[in-house]
């Protein structure tokens, strides 16, 4: 149960620069809102293009929680775009109800320990 | 050790004072894959305990992590897999 947004960058304006990290900004708080759980990652949930982000991708469907995949290989500027929105240098990224919970290595740790599975329970993720 | 992670270790050290510190070069293991250079330092596995953690959560402690190796990450260092502890645990 994946689902994969495409980032559509919008035409040059005035200050091509900044309408387009406003466009990365939009789009990225516009995901959140409309859909529980995000994970930005390299390459699509099908068929990730990087080992960090294929891990994230099996311990979620593990864990049998509907995920939105975004795929910053699509664009670079998205790729820098979540690095600033989240202030966080790497990807892949995890956010749940719009709360950034962390990359591969927290999501490994929280999923050993057994305390994604707590989240995604409370969050009425995934069946108690 | 080569230069990074030697850079790696000193600024960590300085940063966090840590209890235990290990560097491993995993690059060799990424052969191929993007990201992976000839020479190796681009992937590295870090384990830090150090009491700066204590009553940290895990993304405060790697935010932190992130700050001090900001120059590493956004440079030489295409993937870093981070254990961060605080003593005791």
């Amino acid at each position: 149960m994946t689902d994969v947004t495409q980032f559509e960058p919008t035409g040059p304006g005035p200050d091509e620069a900044i309408d387009t990290q406003h466009a990365v900004h939009t789009f990225i708080a516009d995901t959140l809102q409309a859909n529980p759980v995000v994970l930005f990652m390299k390459g699509e949930p099908e068929q990730p293009r990087c080992g960090f982000s294929a891990l994230t991708v099996q311990i979620l469907d593990h864990l049998g929680v509907p995920f939105v995949g975004v795929d910053v290989l699509q664009n670079d500027d998205l790729r820098q775009g979540i690095k600033a929105f989240s202030d966080w240098p790497t990807i892949p990224q995890l956010y749940v109800n719009g709360e950034f919970v962390g990359g591969c290595d927290i999501v490994k740790e929280m999923f050993q320990a057994g305390e994604l599975k707590t989240l995604f329970k409370q969050q009425g993720l995934i069946e108690a | 050790m080569g230069a990074v992670a030697e850079a790696i270790r000193r600024k960590l050290e300085i940063a966090l004072n840590p209890q235990r510190l290990e560097i491993v070069d995993d690059s060799d293991k990424h052969h191929g894959h993007s990201g992976h250079r000839e020479g190796g330092e681009s992937h590295f596995t870090v384990s830090v305990v150090s009491e700066a953690f204590a009553g940290l959560n895990r993304v405060q402690r790697q935010r932190r992590i992130n700050e001090v190796l900001a120059e590493e990450l956004s440079g030489p260092v295409h993937a870093l897999s981070l254990k961060a502890s605080a003593p005791g645990e």
